[in-house]
């Protein structure tokens, strides 16, 4: 039987519509074997817990450009604990200060990459974490 | 030397001179037996092929015979006359040196407020402001959707009443303005046309620019609200509006920067943008405007990316194809339609995050290759930009960056200083080529708008940045501090914007609400509403609206009511 595929979820919260990040990571985790669903630009926490539910994902990547992430990422993780979806592998991308690291970890997030993370860490991360 | 060129080098190089039907001297192919193939032999070269950050092939050496067939006095012609190669001006930087214009905004109008003043107190020569992600998307910053995003990215403005302090003790009509501002610019450039007005300022004097580029939103940048006819109409009411009104103002700031920063190629940013401009071209003479009557207020925006000979043939071409094709194409008439002036900035998405004073470097090579490339106005990044909009210190830096090559490195005492370098020639030649190829493909889709809602670009894009982050990953591209060159650092002091901003400007927004009157703004909104089911040029509607203290959010809903609004088929 074939092993079956991590599922991620690539979202883009927010206001922002910079998408490149998000567009290379999906392209990257699907040439990695994962099965990427991406839900486009301006998503609300609501948005994204629900496509999280729906699609039953393993994993979701946020892309977070703006400055909203303290706002955005508390939002999702209190959704996701409500929708019973706390086991979801919850990751971060984009630019975060340093100084704002440890309490979006405090909040659930698993890692955060910063700018300059290669493809293969980001693929490296979730093979390691998410083990079906 | 990286492990990555050290793993692809090789022993004999092919012979590059005799590519693509080139025919080599008898004396550079006498040099290729004599002296490089010896040299090849003992030392190979670093890598088997070399080629710019866009992936465009590059040789080992350019000589007479790669512009056989050319004829400067055609292709390069004199600075200031046609076909512009060389520059618009016959003096350039001799004459006058280009605007520097640092792009600014965060937190409240008085926050930017204070910024402006302190740039203008150092020297810089004119204003751009930064709008924050509310703001570009048409909503106030008491909206839901604007929770934890007011003030991040730029200036929050909700209404005139913002855009009075914007502007206080800065007077418009000295200072020229650059508003990035797209989906809602007929509102925002309402709001400053107030602002003039009410300091006296003569509209048909005072200058300046709104990027207004709804068509590289689509493609790009992806901060569109409306649906693209409608977000063309708006874009042609400003042009009209702008011929009769403000002839001095740059109703549009057509936008190649964005493309780039998505991950396009430097053909690609170059194709897609002058085809932008095409298709506003068009618009507008469908509308009946005389081309000659506003082409001369259209104005570009360039990239100024790491690659510094790629970027200085970009604008050579650019110059060269807008000339082509408004002569051509459009019949144009008057000079002034054909010249390409263009502002620049450097490459946000070349700076890293890690070693980033090492990014001071990138952006002076980034703006010389502009100030060589001709540009009429500058912004130079901060190198805290990987991380946060930039603090004092660092936008010092950037703007001393400018003044750096303006007064010390005499780039400027001569026009287009790399003209008639073969290389350069050459490199300016294949961009044009590799640019009208694009043109001439999205003339064939039927237009831009046509290509954007066949996601033509966009997958162009996305392919592009893709192949790149491809090769960083693999270290065939370098980027130092990022894949090679790596050291550990300390975490540098960065501008943080705190919720405070978003409760200063709620409360600003009870407080006008309270203050107008109601049934004045409800009038005037729903003028507006009923003119945008019509055909009517909007901009008067939108200035009445405004100068009720309308808000920015009521202003773009009345229009939603109307227009509906655009969602994009994600393409991954």
């Amino acid at each position: 039987m074939p092993e079956k595929k991590i599922r991620v979820l690539i979202a883009k919260p927010g206001l922002d519509g910079h998408d490149r990040g998000a567009k290379v990571i999906a392209r990257a985790l699907r040439d990695a074997g994962m099965e990427v669903i991406y839900t486009g630009l301006r998503q609300t926490p609501e948005m994204i817990a629900s496509a999280a539910v729906q699609e039953d994902v393993d994993v979701i990547g946020l892309s977070i450009l703006s400055g909203a992430h303290n706002t955005i990422c508390p939002q999702l993780m209190k959704l996701l604990g409500e929708k019973g979806m706390s086991d979801v592998t919850v990751l971060v991308g984009g630019i975060i200060p340093e100084a704002d690291i440890p309490a979006l970890k405090q909040s659930g997030i698993a890692e955060i990459f910063l700018p300059g993370t290669s493809t293969q860490d980001i693929v490296d991360f979730i093979h390691k974490r998410v083990v079906h | 030397m990286s492990d990555a060129s050290k793993d692809t080098t090789q022993t004999v190089a092919p012979s590059e001179s005799q590519s693509k039907g080139r025919q080599p001297s008898a004396q550079e192919l006498a040099w290729e037996r004599n002296t490089l193939q010896p040299t090849l032999e003992k030392s190979p070269e670093r890598q088997s092929e070399f080629t710019t950050i866009s992936g465009h092939p590059i040789r080992r050496l350019y000589t007479k015979t790669d512009l056989t067939g050319r004829d400067s006095a055609r292709d390069l012609g004199f600075p200031g006359e046609p076909p512009y190669t060389r520059g618009i001006h016959s003096t350039m930087h001799r004459g006058r040196l280009w605007t520097m214009r640092q792009f600014a905004g965060f937190g409240t109008a008085e926050d930017t407020n204070q910024r402006f003043r302190y740039l203008l107190s150092q020297g810089q020569t004119g204003l751009s402001t930064a709008f924050d992600l509310p703001t570009l998307m048409g909503y106030d910053s008491d909206h839901a959707l604007s929770e934890g995003e007011v003030g991040k990215c730029g200036v929050a403005i909700s209404s005139l009443a913002d855009m009075e302090v914007l502007f206080d003790q800065i007077p418009l009509a000295n200072v020229t303005t650059s508003m990035t501002i797209n989906s809602p610019a007929a509102v925002i450039w309402a709001m400053y046309l107030a602002v003039a007005e009410k300091q006296g300022a003569n509209w048909k004097k005072i200058s300046g620019t709104i990027q207004n580029d709804i068509l590289k939103e689509y493609i790009a940048q992806k901060e569109y609200i409306y649906p693209p006819e409608p977000s063309m109409r708006l874009v042609i009411d400003t042009f009209e509006f702008g011929v009769k009104n403000t002839p001095k103002f740059n109703t549009i700031s057509i936008s190649g920067y964005h493309i780039r920063e998505a991950g396009s190629t430097a053909i690609q940013e170059l194709a897609f943008t002058l085809r932008d401009g095409m298709e506003y071209v068009e618009w507008g003479m469908r509308r009946g405007l005389n081309v000659d009557e506003f082409a001369p207020q259209l104005s570009f925006f360039f990239n100024a990316h790491n690659d510094f000979f790629e970027e200085i043939a970009k604008y050579r071409a650019a110059r060269r194809i807008w000339h082509k094709a408004m002569v051509e194409r459009y019949k144009s008439q008057n000079p002034r339609s054909w010249a390409l002036r263009f502002h620049s900035q450097t490459a946000g998405c070349s700076l890293t995050a890690q070693q980033p004073y090492n990014n001071v470097v990138r952006t002076a090579i980034q703006a010389l290759a502009a100030v060589l490339g001709g540009t009429q106005s500058l912004h130079t990044n901060s190198l805290d930009e990987a991380w946060a909009l930039p603090t004092e210190f660092a936008a010092t830096i950037a703007l001393r960056t400018q003044q750096i090559i303006a007064h010390e490195t005499g780039v400027t005492n001569t026009v287009d200083p790399l003209g008639g370098s073969y290389f350069v020639e050459t490199l300016t030649n294949e961009v044009e080529r590799g640019a009208w190829d694009y043109i001439h493909k999205i003339d064939s889709m039927g237009g831009m708008v046509a290509a954007i809602e066949r996601s033509y670009p966009q997958r162009e894009i996305a392919e592009a940045s893709y192949r790149y982050q491809m090769a960083v990953d693999k270290k065939e591209k370098i980027i130092v501090g990022v894949n090679d060159y790596v050291a550990e650092e300390k975490p540098l002091e960065i501008l943080q914007i705190d919720e405070t901003v978003a409760h200063r400007q709620a409360a600003r927004l009870r407080k006008l609400r309270e203050e107008r009157s109601q049934a004045e703004v409800d009038r005037r909104l729903n003028a507006l509403r009923t003119a945008a089911k019509g055909e009517e040029n909007l901009m008067s509607y939108i200035f009445d609206a405004v100068k009720s203290y309308a808000t920015l959010g009521e202003v773009c809903d009345a229009m939603r009511d109307v227009f509906g609004t655009y969602e994009e088929v994600a393409i991954t």
